[in-house]
């Protein structure tokens, strides 16, 4: 009784508090060991246990067959597991099939669609498909949101690549979905509509509904995602916030130019972790970019006052934080 | 049962008919015009009457039955093919609906354009040759029934198909010849007795005889085994069916 309540509780938090409480909140939708065995004996997913929380916007990422899309076909209903469950809001996606399904909108990797249909037509089509009463009112809102409403009488075939992704993200937005799957949404897609569709789903995440998308542009990941799940060879490698994962992971490396280069280390440096670079011309001084961890900024300043000591000149000074991509990279790279 | 989703597709499905009326309407009556023509007008005026009825009269329940079988594999097939070939059937896979209503929506419109289709060409070949329908609502059951049939097959077809040429090849190497071997342009009676007997294990020339049944009163084979052929013919292809889908065949990996 009181675990209901909690989850009642939880599910109405507003947006602006969901990152506190985050690991409060139900699954919205639950994988358990899911594999996917093709008849070829490929098995291009392998048990996999994943929870997405309500509200979240995740990002699934990883090289390219990894695993992300046949993850999203199994929970879609687009390709059937060979083994495994996954609940939708607690639906089976296969012995509740119209419950779970009729929460989701999908956004396909691939631009299929009807050339010879209207953008109207085809985004009413999405609609009714799901069951839902004709809403012309709810259709404008979405084609206008994604500035389509000026294209709204012409033929998909006249569209551009760009605007037909449009079109797709208008179609599984037709009747309401709480979750919403993009696959790989702004591959080929131009900066500046990127960053549109960015607005999108944030503005979608602020009205509750939750987003997982695959990507393998980090960037992608970096700028949207509230968690990260790395995906590599069929295997989860990582679930992780990614403010977290950032911390956690992230290496800070401030770099010394050089007046002179050195040959080696002072042994009066012998005791930081240093490094040298460009034949000697820079000193590296790597630290965890977590303010807490025992190499703090603050031993930054004794650090400067030893090489100082040391009679060591540095003629420039910068610093780098590695991105999610190096983290990633190492990830896959080690897994592999 | 989600009726909505499959009024979407069946209504969807009937637009894209309407789009290309051309290819969908006007070209089969066209053909079926200039059978008359050549069967009807040409040969048929040397031909002696046929179990009493003019050769004219004779051929139209064959040909408006080779025009349904043909139109309804093609729209069948088509209709699911082509979603499944651009990739637009994701949307259909990923909506709460059942196979059962799936199905419904596209062979509904498939059948309902080839039964529209057959009306047409009775209406059309009224203006040829002078008609009678002694049966009405059995000529009805049949058509609907042969409709709804091959609809079915096509849509088998359609699955099966994984490009245009596999589209083609069942209407072409299979529909099409069993049905000119039918009976579509002569009573079985007039073919040597072996052919006879090989030509009771054609499936079609059962439905066309119980159509001809509908319209002159004379059939080749009993109206009775004739509608038990098209009822276990329909009960193959929903099993068919039925399989596809409970195996994902060509359509769910």
């Amino acid at each position: 009784m009181s675990h209901d309540i909690a989850d009642a509780t939880a599910t109405e938090t507003r947006p602006t508090e969901r990152a506190h409480t985050l690991q409060a909140t139900p699954s919205v939708i639950a994988v358990q060991g899911l594999t996917k065995r093709y008849a070829s004996g490929f098995e291009a997913l392998k048990r996999i246990d994943l929870d997405i929380q309500h509200g979240e916007i995740f990002a699934l990422l990883g090289p390219n067959g990894a695993g992300k899309t046949t993850l999203i076909s199994i929970i879609c209903g687009l390709v059937n597991a060979s083994d495994g469950q996954v609940r939708v809001n607690g639906h089976d996606i296969v012995t509740d099939y119209r419950a779970a399904r009729a929460q989701i909108g999908l956004v396909p990797q691939e631009l299929t669609s009807d050339a010879f249909a209207t953008v109207w037509n085809t985004v009413s089509f999405s609609r009714g498909l799901f069951g839902k009463r004709a809403d012309s009112a709810h259709i404008e809102r979405v084609l206008r949101s994604l500035s389509l409403w000026d294209k709204r009488r012409n033929k998909m075939i006249t569209l551009s690549g760009g605007m037909k992704r449009r079109v797709l993200i208008a179609k599984a937005l037709a009747h309401e979905p709480q979750i919403l799957f993009l696959d790989e949404p702004t591959a080929g897609v131009d900066v500046e509509l990127r960053r549109d569709m960015w607005d999108v789903v944030r503005s979608l995440r602020d009205q509750g509904v939750t987003v997982i998308l695959t990507t393998h542009y980090i960037e992608e990941a970096e700028e949207m995602a509230d968690r990260i799940g790395v995906i590599n060879d069929g295997e989860i490698v990582l679930v992780e916030e990614k403010a977290a994962l950032m911390r956690q992971l992230g290496r800070k490396q401030l770099r010394l130019d050089l007046q002179t280069p050195l040959a080696s280390i002072p042994e009066t440096l012998a005791h930081y972790p240093l490094s040298l670079a460009d034949d000697g011309h820079v000193l590296v001084y790597t630290y965890a970019a977590s303010p807490d961890e025992h190499s703090t900024p603050a031993s930054i300043s004794a650090l400067l006052n030893d090489i100082e000591a040391a009679g060591v000149r540095f003629k420039d000074l910068h610093t780098e934080q590695s991105s999610l991509e190096e983290i990633f990279v190492n990830l896959v790279r080690k897994d592999a | 049962m989600n009726f909505r989703a499959v009024g979407t597709i069946y209504h969807f499905e009937l637009a894209r008919a309407w789009r290309t009326l051309l290819q969908s309407l006007v070209s089969p009556v066209i053909s079926t015009s200039l059978y008359f023509v050549v069967f009807g007008a040409a040969i048929g005026s040397r031909i002696q009457e046929v179990e009493g009825v003019s050769y004219g009269a004779f051929i139209v329940p064959g040909l408006i039955m080779l025009m349904l079988l043909t139109q309804s594999v093609s729209n069948a097939s088509f209709g699911i093919f082509f979603p499944k070939f651009t990739g637009t059937i994701y949307e259909v896979l990923s909506a709460p609906v059942s196979y059962f209503e799936i199905v419904l929506g596209y062979v509904g419109a498939a059948a309902t354009k080839s039964l529209i289709l057959g009306l047409i060409i009775l209406v059309t070949a009224s203006f040829f040759v002078p008609l009678r329908i002694d049966h009405p609502f059995w000529m009805l059951l049949f058509l609907t029934l042969t409709a709804l049939t091959f609809s079915l097959l096509g849509f088998i077809i359609g699955i099966w198909a994984e490009g245009f040429e596999k589209l083609q090849l069942v209407p072409l190497l299979i529909i099409t010849p069993l049905t000119f071997l039918g009976g579509s342009f002569y009573s079985i009676d007039m073919l040597p007795p072996v052919w006879q007997t090989v030509t009771l294990f054609n499936p079609v020339v059962y439905l066309v005889s119980g159509f001809r049944w509908s319209f002159y009163g004379i059939s080749d084979v009993s109206v009775g085994a004739s509608l038990l052929m098209i009822m276990i013919f329909l009960g193959l292809c929903l099993a068919l069916v039925g399989w596809i889908f409970k195996t994902g065949y060509n359509i769910k990996p």
